[in-house]
């Protein structure tokens, strides 16, 4: 289905999730350490990065720091611990989404194809807000001309919330929608994707025209 | 209010005791002093009106003439002062006003006696000193022998009197002066015995409070002292029981974490290559088929253990954070019970049809606590099990309940212990698999410890009506607010 990168440094568990992700349907490569797996994204290109935190040498954090800032794969990052400081870690650096130890196969084979999802089910054509213009169609966004890149994750979190402009999306809808979470899941993700969009998409992130917040409820789109 | 204990307090017995001890003595002193001082007063005040009076009838007796008329007593009781009067058997001197006090007692005494006779009579207008001295005649052959004639002086002791009064009211006054020296001194002395005491209390009080590093300076080489450095001790030895007890329960806490730590990464592996198995399994014999479905049941189940563990873990370090966001209540249970396919097993009661309870919480412990609560609801309780969402004051309240036979009073008071006997979640499986997740134990330890978290509290009890009932309530504007 997809090619993944897993970067793992328990063999034990490497084996056993390329065989369990296999059987989901995945061309799964592994690497055992964050050098490996840097050389490994050079060299064979993955749609997908699933990475450990805990690496011997340069941490999860770190490889998934130096991934985005050459390229726009999505990344899912497997933490030991739910703990405030891995989980923050990881988003701060860029991870589109997380699974924790014990890790089921099924939940992180539904985390891949979420985070991979580009397709949303919001009318075609090009939408043109001032400066941005998205087109629907060819999956593309656009400021000032320059095609502007994201992670699918980026992608369909714009592409939601632009499709209705005005209208107040909370934590948990956006989690839904663009993640495809369960009722359950956790809305530092969309605090961070939003971040790193705005980022993207802003003019001055500090105060943002297209992704606003609506403080005690979530965000919307514009009004431009 | 704190008057009435302070009465009976150390401070005011002590104070209480001293001011009468020193009044006692005071007085005591002081009385004695002014009735030995008065007693010779009126001693010398006496020997002085004898000694005028005698001298005064020496100088008379030779003018009287014998036996004596009238005119000779008038004359002679005139010569001795103005308040005398002076008497030979039956006749006297012109009478003055204060010779009734002569008695006839005294009168026989000094005719029957052979010396001067003294009297005090106190009548309601004063005290007296009457003085009877008899006139003696010098016989021929040169012996003195009482002529008959007697002297009777009336003195007036009202200035003598006066004196005493004085000498009384100084003593009182006196004695009046020592109360406040005497309650100001027992003050100051109860101070210095007080002061350690206090201080000692206030140590104590903080040792009670769990500062257990609180101590007294012990000062000096009395009781007080003594008592200190018992304290001392006692706080010394207290303190490194309870660094033993927690350095032990620190570890222990730490090692439990750490065993659930390092279970993490092999329960994943376990968890990858099981569900590799679950897909085989139709090309199984029957008895590894079987052997799957157990290892597949079996690591589920750990994976919850483990889960819980590591909840427990970040309670006892107290780094679990709420994940706080504003949800529906009604819909957050809702999806709870029918993302276990619950939503057909229990009696989900809400305010209104299309009611909505908005709170601030921590998602995924309120499904946590929900699902353990109907959970052991389905299992172990009867059904029907009824869930009733509402809306009451400043909280949200969750309610669940059974229409079993309730909860033993046992079973109520440590239905939320770890590992707790009496949550019958901790009851194993019956080893087939056909229960998949059976509780860790910890569920409702966890529930609690949930509801804690976001500043509310977790319930159980029995319904009168029907079956145990436990009611979660939460502050519907979030923890801390």
């Amino acid at each position: 289905m997809a090619s993944v990168l897993l970067i793992e440094d328990d063999a034990m568990l490497r084996r056993g999730m390329q065989l369990a992700l296999s059987r989901h349907g995945h061309d799964v490569r592994v690497a055992g350490t964050g050098e490996e797996g840097l050389a490994a994204i050079e060299t064979s290109r993955p749609e997908i990065v699933v990475l450990d935190l805990m690496l011997p040498g340069i941490d999860g954090v770190e490889v998934c720091r130096r991934i985005r800032r050459v390229d726009d794969l999505p990344v899912v990052m497997v933490t030991a611990r739910g703990d405030d400081f891995d989980v923050v870690g990881g988003l701060e650096a860029g991870a589109d989404d997380y699974v924790v130890k014990p890790v089921q196969p099924t939940v992180l084979d539904a985390r891949i194809r979420a985070v991979l999802r580009r397709s949303v089910s919001s009318g075609e054509g090009v939408r043109a807000h001032g400066e941005l213009r998205i087109d629907t169609t060819s999956l593309t966004v656009t400021l000032q001309g320059h095609v502007v890149p994201m992670t699918p994750i980026e992608l369909r979190l714009l592409l939601t919330l632009s499709a209705a402009p005005g209208r107040v999306f909370t934590r948990q809808q956006l989690l839904e929608e663009v993640w495809d979470h369960d009722y359950l899941g956790d809305s530092r993700l969309v605090d961070n994707s939003v971040r790193r969009l705005r980022t993207k998409v802003e003019p001055d992130p500090a105060s943002p025209v297209f992704v606003q917040t609506v403080r005690g409820f979530g965000y919307r789109f514009g009004p431009v | 209010m704190r008057l009435r204990p302070r009465l009976r307090g150390l401070r005011a017995r002590l104070v209480a005791a001293s001011a009468l001890v020193a009044m006692l003595s005071v007085g005591a002193a002081v009385w004695a002093a002014a009735a030995s001082a008065s007693r010779s007063l009126v001693d010398s005040y006496e020997r002085q009106v004898v000694r005028s009076t005698v001298d005064q009838v020496s100088a008379v007796a030779p003018t009287l003439t014998y036996p004596p008329d009238q005119e000779s007593l008038d004359r002679a009781a005139g010569a001795v002062g103005p308040d005398a009067v002076v008497t030979f058997r039956d006749r006297r001197s012109a009478a003055e006003a204060r010779t009734a006090l002569v008695t006839d007692a005294l009168r026989g005494a000094v005719r029957t006696g052979d010396g001067v006779v003294t009297q005090r009579v106190r009548v309601p207008e004063g005290a007296w000193l009457v003085v009877g001295v008899p006139v003696l005649a010098t016989a021929p052959d040169g012996s003195a022998r009482p002529s008959g004639v007697e002297v009777f002086v009336v003195q007036d002791l009202a200035e003598v009197q006066d004196q005493l009064d004085r000498m009384t009211r100084t003593v009182v006054a006196t004695t009046a002066v020592t109360l406040p020296v005497a309650v100001l001194l027992a003050l100051a002395a109860a101070g210095t015995v007080l002061r350690p005491v206090r201080r000692l209390r206030d140590t104590a009080t903080r040792i009670a409070a769990g500062d257990l590093q609180a101590r007294s300076e012990p000062r000096g080489a009395d009781e007080l002292a003594d008592l200190t450095r018992t304290v001392n001790g006692m706080a010394d030895a207290v303190q490194d029981s309870v660094t033993r007890l927690q350095r032990l329960q620190t570890d222990a806490r730490r090692f439990a974490a750490d065993v659930s730590h390092e279970l993490r990464t092999p329960l994943s592996t376990l968890s990858a290559v099981v569900e590799v198995l679950d897909d085989a399994v139709d090309d199984l014999d029957e008895d590894a088929r079987e052997s799957a479905r157990l290892a597949v049941a079996e690591t589920a189940r750990l994976v919850r253990l483990v889960e819980d563990l590591m909840e427990v873990a970040r309670f006892d370090a107290g780094t679990a954070r709420l994940q706080l966001d504003r949800l529906d209540v009604v819909e957050a249970v809702r999806r709870t019970l029918h993302a276990r396919g619950w939503l057909g097993e229990v009696d989900l009661r809400v305010p209104a049809p299309d009611a909505q309870v908005w709170a601030v919480l921590d998602g995924r412990r309120l499904d946590v606590i929900v699902a353990n609560l109907v959970g052991n609801a389905l299992t172990h309780g009867a059904r029907p099990v009824l869930v009733e969402v509402r809306s009451e004051a400043d909280d949200v309240v969750v309610v669940v309940r059974d229409s079993g036979p309730g909860l033993s009073a046992d079973a109520l008071e440590h239905a939320f212990d770890r590992f707790s006997k009496g949550d019958p979640a901790r009851s194993r499986g019956d080893g087939t698999g056909a229960r998949p997740t059976p509780g860790s134990g910890l569920g409702l330890s966890l529930a609690w410890e949930s509801a804690v978290l976001h500043g509310g509290v977790l319930t159980g009890d029995n319904d009168p009506e029907a079956g145990a009932r436990f009611t979660l309530r939460l502050p519907r504007a979030g923890a801390g607010s």
